[in-house]
């Protein structure tokens, strides 16, 4: 049996063991990264501050597609699905319910929660590209059960719905860009930090046990079955945190905009980020955020051929992402 | 029942386009073990050529063959510059070259012939076939032409010496290089033979739904599905599975009430996981069984 081969029987090899050292950045860079994102928005105009924060907030939902590929060594191309979830959460009770912006968040986690919960328990029986197939399914559903005739009346449709903007509390004299930038910082440092704890955890051995060799972990008493769908539920939870936020950064949620093509970013995101090395799902939302503006910026034309290139020249150089930089100059130093 | 009937006939006839793209997902799945979702993009620009070469009054036959040569040999191609320096590289990683891929010839077809729909004839003519209007002459010489297919595919693998050698480089490469057969060449013979059998789908599939650069979007997914449910091992699934989610898509569209046109992938999709969730191999597909 060739190694490929295995991979679709296991559905598991597919994503290599990371170290779970190497997991996570020295405490050092932690905190010069952490200093820039702090700093950063105070010189730049408010179109990057708005940026800067989409790049947070897809920063989060590659962060959540690594945890159930690169922790667990499940395959999602439907995250995209999970994402519209949270994102729509937030604008039906923000519109129709006038709930507080920040209070949508916890309830588009527990919604994604129980969603992606559920969703894990068929895809149980699933690995490899049957599981690839199913999440796919997923992702095209989602636009069309969004546009349904009798959820017109809460989702607007395939207009979708207008979310409003929240002002900065407290009188702060800091545009709603920066604050809304600053309060998804916040969300993000906080998922950030869980997820390190939780993979470091004995739900995260779990995790990690059964994406090495799901036999073996159940051999050694790791209920394969309840982490399987418990890493769905997590990394569902995390998107549609992601969801929300980015429904409440772009102002509008419309059934288009959470197509398969979503999915397939965030996926590329984790590649190029490096599979399994959580800080590098920023970098990974760097590249889906900026990369294709660039391209457009060398060829209006052909704006697809060069992203095509560069994402090509990236994978030559790093097959193993960001991660492998990281690891080099680790080594090297 | 009149209805019904008439429904599986249309599910057939639009099942023999999803047979022929399954047909090559198989076919490269076979040679290379991952899903290659750049398949479509390779079969529209194969289209495109054939195209262009009958606009400077190429007649259909010849095109058609001159055609099938040089996607052999740009299948190949693209396997030796592109995917041969990856293959030591993660799974993942492969998968995201199939994109980048898909990203570029998409892009390249739409500067080059631009976007807008063009007729593509066909040999067969577009006559009711057999007197009923539901399957045209068009289709039924698909369905023959994807048969066709079928039975010379069978005959390769199981009774040429390169059949066999594709076969043993696929399921064993080790030992297979121990017995001298080069597999690095076998998996480049692979991806030549996935795009002509590519390039043959979309020559079949361009006078359906037209020729353009986003022709084939809709229908890989379908082709997809079909190879996924037919087992992606076996080329006789994936033709059985075209024609079964042909004729699922039909009857769900036909019998569930709201769903139309819209709503026909999402359930065509969700019954096919139905039939995974149950038989996880596929239904033709050879179960893996692993030693531990």
């Amino acid at each position: 049996m060739s190694a490929a081969e295995e991979v679709v029987a296991e559905g598991h090899q597919a994503v290599e063991a990371v170290p779970k050292r190497a997991m996570t950045l020295g405490t050092g860079t932690s905190l010069a990264v952490l200093a820039v994102l702090l700093v950063a928005p105070v010189f730049v105009k408010n179109f990057i501050i708005f940026q800067m924060t989409m790049l947070l907030i897809y920063g989060l939902a590659v962060l959540a597609l690594n945890i159930l590929t690169g922790g667990s060594g499940q395959f999602s191309l439907g995250q995209s699905a999970f994402y519209a979830v949270g994102a729509y959460t937030t604008a039906v009770l923000m519109e129709h319910f006038n709930v507080n912006y920040a209070l949508t968040l916890p309830i588009a986690g527990v919604v994604c929660f129980a969603f992606g919960f559920l969703f894990g328990q068929p895809a149980l029986r699933l690995s490899g590209v049957y599981l690839a197939l199913a999440t796919f399914a997923l992702a095209t559903a989602m636009p069309q059960l969004l546009k349904l005739n009798f959820l017109e009346h809460w989702t607007g449709g395939v207009q979708g719905l207008v979310v409003t903007k929240p002002d900065a509390p407290f009188g702060l004299p800091i545009s709603q860009d920066m604050w809304l930038y600053y309060f998804t910082l916040v969300v993000t440092i906080a998922i950030y930090i869980f997820s390190v704890n939780l993979l470091r955890s004995r739900s995260g051995r779990a995790f990690m046990a059964i994406r090495d060799n799901e036999i073996a972990a159940s051999a050694m008493g790791v209920d394969v079955a309840l982490y399987k769908t418990l890493a769905f539920g997590v990394s569902a939870a995390i998107t549609g945190i992601a969801g929300s936020l980015g429904a409440i950064a772009v102002q509008f949620v419309a059934p288009d905009s959470y197509t398969i093509t979503l999915a397939i970013s965030l996926f590329l995101g984790m590649v190029v980020g490096g599979v399994g090395w959580l800080p590098g799902s920023i970098v990974g939302a760097a590249f889906i955020i900026f990369v294709p503006n660039i391209a457009e910026g060398i060829s209006k034309g052909l704006s697809g051929a060069v992203f095509g290139v560069l994402l090509f020249l990236v994978i030559y150089l790093v097959p193993h992402g960001a991660r492998q930089i990281a690891i080099a100059s680790k080594s090297g130093s | 029942m009149e209805l019904f009937t008439n429904q599986v006939l249309a599910g057939i006839a639009t099942g023999a386009i999803y047979a022929c793209m399954a047909l090559a997902v198989v076919m490269i799945y076979q040679a290379i073990d991952h899903l290659n979702f750049a398949q479509g993009e390779m079969a529209m620009f194969s289209t495109f050529i054939s195209w262009q070469l009958m606009q400077w009054g190429v007649p259909y036959w010849a095109a058609f063959v001159i055609t099938l040569a040089l996607s052999f040999v740009g299948g190949i191609a693209i396997e030796r510059i592109l995917f041969k320096p990856l293959a030591k590289a993660p799974v993942l990683t492969n998968v995201a070259g199939f994109i980048a891929l898909f990203a570029i010839i998409n892009s390249s077809a739409g500067l080059i012939w631009d976007f807008t729909i063009k007729q593509y004839p066909t040999p067969f003519g577009s006559a009711p076939f057999l007197g009923s209007q539901l399957i045209s002459t068009h289709q039924a010489g698909m369905i023959g032409v994807t048969l066709l297919l079928l039975v010379g595919l069978y005959f390769f693998f199981q009774y040429t010496r390169i059949g066999l050698a594709m076969r043993a480089a696929a399921s064993l490469p080790e030992s297979a290089r121990l017995v001298g057969i080069n597999t690095s060449w076998m998996i480049a013979l692979g991806w030549g033979m996935a795009a002509a059998i590519g390039s043959i789908a979309g020559m079949l599939i361009a006078p359906v739904v037209f020729l353009e650069p986003n022709m084939m979007g809709g229908v890989l997914i379908y082709g997809f599905a079909a190879a996924v449910l037919g087992g992606l091992s076996s080329p006789f699934g994936a033709v059985v599975g075209g024609f079964l989610v042909g004729i699922f898509e039909n009857l769900a569209g036909t019998y569930i009430p709201g769903v139309g046109n819209e709503l026909k992938l999402p359930i065509a999709l969700a019954l096919i996981i139905s039939v995974l969730v149950v038989k996880p191999a596929g239904l033709f597909g050879r179960h893996i069984v692993k030693r531990v």
